[in-house]
């Protein structure tokens, strides 16, 4: 049915609007996917210009203060525990996948629980064609492109920093993105199953944290009690730091690097698979 | 025979042990207007839910559009139109944002959104508010964005959960009046109300649910017809009376008595013969008033209870 305005009468039927319909039911999952990301997009075109400042910033003031800064101390002692490399050089590429980690996390808490929570956005949603799972992909392609901009971001203010050691390093952006995405996918997962949003501290204090601070981030994981290194290897951001140094130092252990891009994208096609489930538990009621 | 758009048949939902939906019958018409009257909790925005293919039918058969609501749910959500009970607009983006965004996710090419956003903020009299934020909008406008919104697609079926709800009179009445036209337009309604006389002025057809059963079927005319008398005298009496009275009444000749807190309604053929007749019992109410049954006695009559309780 045509609806005409105030002025208008009567009802016309479009030729097109049977085929709009099948577009609409039938679309390929890539398509549904890029509907929910294309809302994504233009809610961030209003506050893009805050995310992309601090997204240059954040680099500027840790590499500046602890790479520069704490770094001359840490050169001046020897650095033979680093494998031989400055300080800056073995810091940036630890802090571009935390990067990866910490931007990940933003995007896959609050604002998934909000859209099904406060902003009501899913639940107007997927009263659409859209499937939840659509609105997990599209939420997900929207989180690689934030975290595919603050990982250029990172690069380019490391690059400034003389932080680069080899060419490999342009491989360095996915390996990071990916540390991200081994992230968010189970994160999201979880976030959209929760009815409050007080969990989010929880894993902000436990987890994302002690993952900073201990993942060989700052210093290699061989400096940690004999107990704690087990843990440490265990967790996803230590295997995204690895990947993320040997790249950028251009020291590729072959079968290690490919162990750890494995682990990544086991845990990011975990969370997809179980993203997939809660979702529909969420939203399907 | 008009198309059959929505067939159900011991649609069932549960929820845990609580059983929300009973094994409803229904069939819904193309054009028409089709209502479930109920109070809070009867199993309307469940029933409402399913119909919209978010909720999967925990047994019984649902047809939609010649579609099943859990496997062709997509398909079918192409051609439906929703207005949910809560506002789920996005009140960070502008009222036109809020109808692109909408209308994308039906895959509609931008040009066709933007055509049809000036006929519908048109139609919802929103037009000067095209660009401003939703936020600040008052809810008789925002549930007429809601509408506009639920239209992108040119839905054939328009689902509406409590559509008035929350609003004031004055915004009622412009929902009710833009409702009537898309009805006239040919889009088929449903929706569901706790208002009788919102169920009155929209719905061509209704069914009254309660405890997540249908207690009754037809239009408003026919249901008040079966279930209650043309006429109904409401008697208040002092509260020292109440009770003594309400003891006595039942000899004026009333087909039916129902005594409430603080009314007692007799159900008769012609009010003014039986208050005559209350008074020839030798009771004096405080106050009488002679009406015409509405929704409100059917619904009184088929549950027992009140609706807006």
């Amino acid at each position: 049915m045509t609806v005409t305005g105030t002025t208008g009468t009567g009802t016309t039927r479009t030729a097109a609007t049977a085929a709009e319909r099948d577009r609409a039911g039938l679309a390929s999952p890539w398509e549904m996917a890029l509907r929910q990301f294309r809302h994504w997009l233009v809610n961030y075109r209003r506050t893009w210009r805050g995310s992309a400042y601090s997204s240059f910033l954040n680099p500027v003031l840790y590499l500046g203060s602890i790479g520069l800064g704490l770094g001359t101390l840490v050169n001046k002692h020897g650095t033979a525990q680093l494998g031989g490399v400055s300080y800056m050089a073995f810091l940036a590429p630890g802090l571009l996948a935390a990067t990866g980690m910490q931007t990940a996390i933003g995007e896959s808490t609050y604002p998934v629980l909000g859209s099904v929570k406060w902003r009501h956005t899913y639940v107007a949603a997927v009263s659409s064609p859209l499937r939840p799972r659509d609105l997990l992909h599209g939420h997900l392609l929207f989180t690689t492109l934030r975290l595919a901009m603050n990982c250029v971001a990172f690069m380019v203010v490391m690059a400034v920093f003389g932080a680069v050691e080899s060419p490999w390093a342009v491989l360095a952006l996915p390996a990071a993105v990916l540390t991200g995405l081994a992230f968010a996918a189970p994160i999201e997962a979880w976030a959209i199953s929760l009815t409050k949003d007080s969990p989010f501290a929880y894993l902000f204090r436990f987890g994302l944290i002690p993952l900073f601070l201990f993942s060989g981030t700052f210093f290699p994981v061989s400096q940690l009690p004999v107990w704690a290194q087990p843990v440490a290897y265990a967790t996803p951001l230590w295997h995204g730091v690895a990947l993320c140094r040997s790249l950028t130092l251009g020291q590729i252990p072959v079968l290690e690097s490919l162990g750890h891009t494995a682990y990544l994208v086991a845990l990011a096609l975990a969370g997809l698979y179980a993203g997939h489930r809660t979702y529909r538990r969420r939203l399907y009621v | 025979m008009p198309e059959v758009l929505v067939r159900a048949r011991g649609l069932t939902k549960r929820f845990g042990n609580f059983t929300a939906v009973d094994g409803i019958d229904f069939d819904l018409f193309r054009g028409e207007a089709f209502g479930f009257l109920g109070p809070n909790g009867a199993g309307k925005s469940s029933t409402m839910r399913m119909l919209g293919c978010v909720s999967p039918p925990t047994i019984g058969d649902l047809t939609i559009l010649g579609g099943d609501p859990v496997r062709d749910g997509a398909a079918i959500r192409a051609r439906l139109g929703v207005v949910p009970q809560d506002d789920t607009l996005d009140n960070e983006l502008t009222v036109r944002e809020n109808l692109l965004i909408y209308g994308r996710y039906f895959g509609l090419p931008r040009d066709v959104i933007r055509e049809r956003t000036a006929r519908l903020l048109d139609f919802v009299q929103l037009s000067d508010r095209a660009g401003d934020e939703v936020e600040p909008l008052s809810g008789g406008m925002k549930r007429r964005l809601t509408i506009a919104r639920s239209l992108i697609n040119e839905p054939e079926i328009l689902l509406l959960d409590e559509p008035t709800t929350g609003l004031d009179p004055q915004a009622r009445h412009v929902v009710w009046d833009r409702l009537f036209r898309l009805k006239q337009q040919g889009v088929t309604l449903v929706l569901t109300t706790h208002y009788m006389d919102e169920a009155e002025q929209l719905c061509d057809r209704l069914v009254v649910m309660d405890r997540g059963r249908i207690a009754a079927e037809g239009s408003p005319r026919q249901l008040i017809e079966q279930y209650s008398t043309p006429e109904v005298l409401e008697l208040r009496f002092d509260p020292a009376d109440h009770e003594q009275a309400a003891g006595k009444v039942g000899d004026a000749g009333a087909q039916r008595t129902e005594v409430l807190a603080d009314r007692i309604l007799l159900y008769v053929r012609n009010g003014d013969e039986a208050l005559a007749a209350v008074r020839g019992l030798g009771l004096e109410p405080q106050t009488s008033l002679v009406r015409r049954s509405t929704l409100e006695d059917v619904f009184l009559r088929l549950t027992g209870r009140r609706l807006e309780d």
